[in-house]
Formats: C-alpha cells, structure tokens, sequence
C-alpha cells in the first residue's frame, strides 16, 4: 500500500470485479489421505481373506452352534447379570457418591474405605473369595450382636455360583460407579447447588432434578464403558461354574474339542450385545444433552440446521461435553 | 404480622410506619481465622430497597449469602418479619434442622451474579419449579403467573427456550422472574449486573427499577452508582467486613461523612463512567 492510497480515506471502497465464488471451490486433493486408504483397503481384504479362507474358523461349526439353546441360555445369563450387577451396583454407587461428598466425616471415611477396598481387589479375585466365604463364615445370621439372634443360615446354603456372582460383580461395580457419579456430581456448577438451596429444594428434589440431570452428561459415558466392562466380566463367572456365556461355549467344546468355533460364537455374542448397548448409550446421551448448548434442542425442530449453523457456538449437541462452557466463558 | 403487607408508596413510607422485615444484629462470619463479616448491623423495612456498596472483599456477597442461609453464621442474629433465622430458642439456642432453614429459605429469593439458572429446564420451568414444588401452587396457575412474570420483565416469547438460548441480559432477567415468582418477603441481588456486557446492563436494571416501583422489599449489592441514587432508599457502605455509612440514598452520595466513603465514590463514578461510556 502506498501513501497515496492511504490518504484517500474519503474515497468510496470499490469492489472487484475479478472476484471468484469459492462455492465453486471442488475439494481439496489430499494425496496422503488417498495413499491411507487404499492401505486401510488392503488391510481389511487381508482380514476378510484369512477370516474366509482359513478352514480352522471352521464356520460351519460356528453357523451350527451360534443359536444352540445351551448357548442362548448362557448368554442371557450374562446379560440378566450384568443388569442385576450394574442396578445394584449403581444404587449403591450413589450412596457411596453421596457419602463421599457428605460434610459427615465418618460417612466419609466408611464410604472412601469401601471405595478403596472394593476398586482395588481384582474381581476375579473377589468372585472367588464369595464363593468360598463358608470357609470364613460357616453361619450368617441377623441379629443384636452379642445379643440374641433373629435369624441364621447355613453359608453353604446362600452362597451359590449366582449369588457369589452377583454379589462379587455388584459390589465391584458400585465401587467404580461411586467414583463416576461423584466426579459428575463434582462437575456441576457450585452457582446450581446455592440456587437450588435458596429456592428452598429439598436435599432429594436438588439432587434428583438438579445435580443429578446435569451430571448425567459427565455420568453416562463412563457408564456405559462401565456396563461393556460388566458384561465382559460376567466371562469371569465361569471360574465358579456359573453358566454364563463363556461357561456355555467352554461345556461345548469340552465335549467337540471344536475350540476355536465355539470361541468364535462367544466373540459375536460378546460383539452383537455391546453394539446393542453403545446405541442404547448414544440415545441417552443425547436425551441429557439439553440445554446443554446454544443449539435449539432437535425436538422444536430449529435446529434442522445443526450441521450447516451459522451460530459459531452451536457444535453438534451429541458433543455437548466440550460446549457446556460456552455460555460461562462469555459471561466473565 | 402486623402493618402493610402491601409496600408504602415509594419516598412516602413516614418513620413511623416503618416495618421492619429483615433485621440483622451484629451478625460475624469467619472464613478460618479470615473475619468476613465483623459485626454488622442492618434493617430493612417493608417495601424499602437497600443498596450495598463497597470496594471488592468487603464482605457484601458474604452478608446476602448469610441472610439467604447460604453460609454459616458465627455470631450476632438475623430475623425475618420478627423470626430468629437458621437458629431456634428451645431450653438451649440450636441450630434449626434442614427442614427448618429450608421453611424460611422460602420466604426470600436471592438473584445471582452468574444467573444461576437450571439450564436443563426451559425458562418457564425454571419458573414455575419452585411455585409448584415447594410452594404447592397448582400447576396450570404457577404457569399462568409465570407467563405474566415472563411478560413483565419483557421476555414472554422465550418461555419455551433454554437458559443458553438467551443473552446474559435475558437470563438475569428470567432469573429476576423467577425469584419474585414465589412472592418473597425480601429479595436479594448479589451483583446483578456484574457479569453483563456493558450494554445489557440496563435492561436489567430497567427490570429492577420496576420491580422495586411495585413496592418489593429489596436488598442490592451493586457497583451501579446511578442506579442506587436514583432507585433505593437507602445506601449502605460496607469495608472490611464492617458498615461504614448507611443513610438515606440522597445524602449517601451528596453529603458522605467519611472519608473512606467519599474517595471510594470518587473512584467508583469514574469507573462506571469509563466502564458505561
Ligand atoms: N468461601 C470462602 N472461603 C474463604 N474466604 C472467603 C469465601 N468467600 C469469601 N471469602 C472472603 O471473604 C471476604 C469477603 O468476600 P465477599 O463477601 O465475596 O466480598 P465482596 O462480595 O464484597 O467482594 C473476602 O476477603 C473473601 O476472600
Ligand atoms: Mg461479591
């Protein structure tokens, strides 16, 4: 730019008549990215090719016994098991959460030490100790200690491979989902629990329509690593003969020898319920996700637009995690 | 409860008709051994507003937050309408249980610097939650009364929106609807206009000078000078956890008797003027 040009400030700004319409623009030519493809191809025709071609899958075997009852019933064990461990599991997760954050030290303390306890034993390690507790604890009973008893049992008669499973895998389970709540809960605004007070909620109405649907975003992705983890946990039950889906697949195969087939039925058992439930999680997540951006929720129909937005602060509201901060950030 | 329950006309309220509503005596907060609030004494009366003013860290958020029960107290007392707050006189002075505070928590409303609004909820639920929950209005009347709230503070077509959905200015002005919503005996504002962009400050203030024009008993912290000459009744000054000056608005600003007060007044308009262009 020249003096001359910066003087005439009074002048009218003229527009170009060479201007190009980048609408026009074709997309740009990554050759990297063409090179990764066809590298990504190749890899994917190998699989294929060693999937199909390699006898020893022996797939007509796997096609023979991937609707066998035996095995259907071994995997709806492991699914009634992983809701029974993850329902027990996060009840008792919330308490833990709350009695973490509790201003009551020794509910503190006793919640910490579970936590600790609980997180850190192996589960396999747990499942086996539960079903072994008649050695330590020949009796349970209910009752005033040193006082007189109300009821007793036999341990032997409780502890069967189901309730070792289900008791080993819940407390296992509310360990972890304690930590997962509190940090959600820990993720909500301390402005949202003094406006809440001052409104006059109760402790439960604060939490349960406050807190708790606002720390459902940070709550949910976790948790549902958490139920996939569950549900491959349940394969750990086979130690104590309880017929989950792998027990099921291990006594066919005991029988045939055809291991690797029968391993193969397990695996797109395992592949098909987790699928299921990462689009279950997909759909909860969103449920949450309200209010949680500037973008109308779906629902109202304004946000038809999501994708081509000309709010700069509108992201896609399935990635609302990032986005929550939007609207504090604006207001310092 | 004797005297108005409705507010004197503005300016008119003679001494001796005064009611108070909020009462605070010699109330003390400590943060560890940081003394926050040391001792200070305030009445509101009925249908007064009260603006408080002081440099940053005086203790003004501190004091609200103390009367709404957001904090702890460590000495003096507060009453409302004549009722011992947070404490109860049996054989021995107790603390009340949770039930209790929460009992008089809602016969106040407390407006936040940051808005504080549930952001889950649209801006009608925001404001019919606490009528229809706590309060036990029926529902279709909460949402009546909140729609005309909507409309009087200027947002009746945002009912249906959520609190990102809306400027600053706009959700402290839900905010101001949804506290007045549960008819408080006095309302509390910490900072309102703090958090704003300088032009969204007054609609906010707007909103507030008519809330305070219907009668409303309020309590103001604020660094708006104009806004506490022109709208309250009474300026209070706090430092270092103490009221330095309280008097009437007009002699607060025209005659201030400390000197503490008048160069923080000398700073404040200068501030406000750079900060409001
Ligand atoms: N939660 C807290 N913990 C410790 N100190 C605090 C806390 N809240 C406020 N304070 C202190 O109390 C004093 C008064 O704070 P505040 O009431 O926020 O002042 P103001 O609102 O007048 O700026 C300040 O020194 C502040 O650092
Ligand atoms: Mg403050």
């Amino acid at each position: 730019m020249t003096v001359s040009e910066i003087s005439m400030t009074t002048a009218a700004p003229t527009v170009r008549t060479d201007a190009v319409d980048v609408a026009d623009a074709r997309p740009r030519i990554r050759p990297l990215r063409i090179l990764g493809t066809v590298v990504l191809v190749l890899v994917a025709f190998g699989i294929l090719t060693f999937l199909v071609t390699n006898e020893r899958f022996e797939w007509p075997i796997v096609a023979e016994y991937l609707f066998n009852p035996s095995v259907l019933l071994g995997l709806l064990t492991s699914i009634l098991l992983t809701a029974v461990a993850m329902v027990l599991g996060t009840s008792l997760g919330v308490v833990l959460a709350a009695g973490q954050l509790s201003d009551y030290w020794p509910a503190r303390l006793a919640c910490k030490a579970f936590v600790g306890f609980f997180r850190g034993v192996p589960p396999l390690v747990q499942l086996i100790f539960w079903f072994n507790l008649a050695y330590l604890l020949p009796r349970i009973s209910v009752g005033v200690p040193f006082g007189p008893e109300f009821f007793s049992w036999s341990t032997n008669d409780l502890i069967t491979p189901l309730t070792a499973a289900i008791i080993g895998l819940s407390l296992h389970e509310a360990a972890y989902m304690a930590e997962i709540i509190r940090a959600g809960i820990l993720s909500v605004d301390q402005g949202q629990h003094d406006a809440s007070a001052a409104m006059g909620f109760s402790r439960w109405h604060s939490f349960s329509r406050i807190v708790l649907p606002q720390a459902m975003r940070v709550i949910i992705p976790p948790t549902g690593s958490q139920v996939i983890a569950t549900l491959k946990g349940t394969s750990l039950v086979s130690v104590i003969a309880m017929g989950d889906l792998l027990h099921a697949v291990q006594v066919i195969y005991n029988r045939t020898y055809d291991v690797v087939p029968m391993l193969i039925v397990a695996v797109i058992w395992y592949l098909v319920s987790v699928s299921i439930l990462t689009v279950i999680q997909g759909k909860i997540e969103a449920h949450y996700s309200r209010g949680a951006t500037r973008a109308a929720p779906k629902a109202t129909g304004r946000a038809a637009a999501a994708g081509t937005s000309t709010d700069p602060v509108a992201p896609d509201a399935g990635q609302a995690g990032t986005a929550i901060d939007n609207r504090t950030k604006e207001n310092q | 409860m004797n005297g108005s329950q409705t507010g004197t006309a503005r300016g008119t309220a003679g001494a001796a008709l005064a009611t108070p509503v909020l009462e605070v005596v010699g109330l003390r907060k400590q943060f560890g051994d940081h003394t926050a609030l040391d001792g200070i004494d305030l009445t509101v009366n009925e249908g007064e507003v009260v603006a408080i003013l002081g440099p940053s860290g005086s203790g003004k958020s501190t004091l609200v937050r103390c009367i709404d029960q957001l904090e702890t107290i460590d000495g003096g007392a507060m009453y409302l309408d004549g009722d011992l707050l947070g404490f109860e006189q049996g054989r021995s002075l107790r603390p009340l249980t949770d039930a209790g505070v929460r009992a008089q928590r809602r016969r106040m409303s407390m407006v936040f610097q940051q808005f504080n609004l549930f952001p889950h909820w649209t801006v009608l639920r925001n404001v019919t939650e606490a009528p229809i929950a706590v309060h036990g209005v029926p529902s279709a009347q909460a949402k009546a009364a909140a729609r005309d709230l909507l409309a009087k503070v200027g947002l009746s077509d945002k009912a249906d929106a959520y609190p990102r959905q809306l400027s600053g200015g706009q959700q402290q002005r839900v905010a101001i609807a949804r506290a007045v919503a549960v008819e408080p005996r006095v309302l509390l504002f910490d900072e309102p206009t703090s958090a704003l962009d300088p032009e969204l400050i007054d609609e906010v203030l707007q909103t507030m000078k008519a809330l305070a024009a219907t009668g409303r008993t309020m309590v103001v912290v604020t660094h708006e000078m104009e806004f506490a000459r022109e709208v309250a009744d009474r300026c209070v000054f706090m430092a270092e956890g103490r009221v330095i000056e309280d008097r009437p608005a007009d002699e607060f600003f025209r005659a201030p008797e400390t000197d503490r007060l008048r160069s923080f007044l000398a700073r404040s308009m200068r501030a406000n003027d750079e900060r409001r262009g």
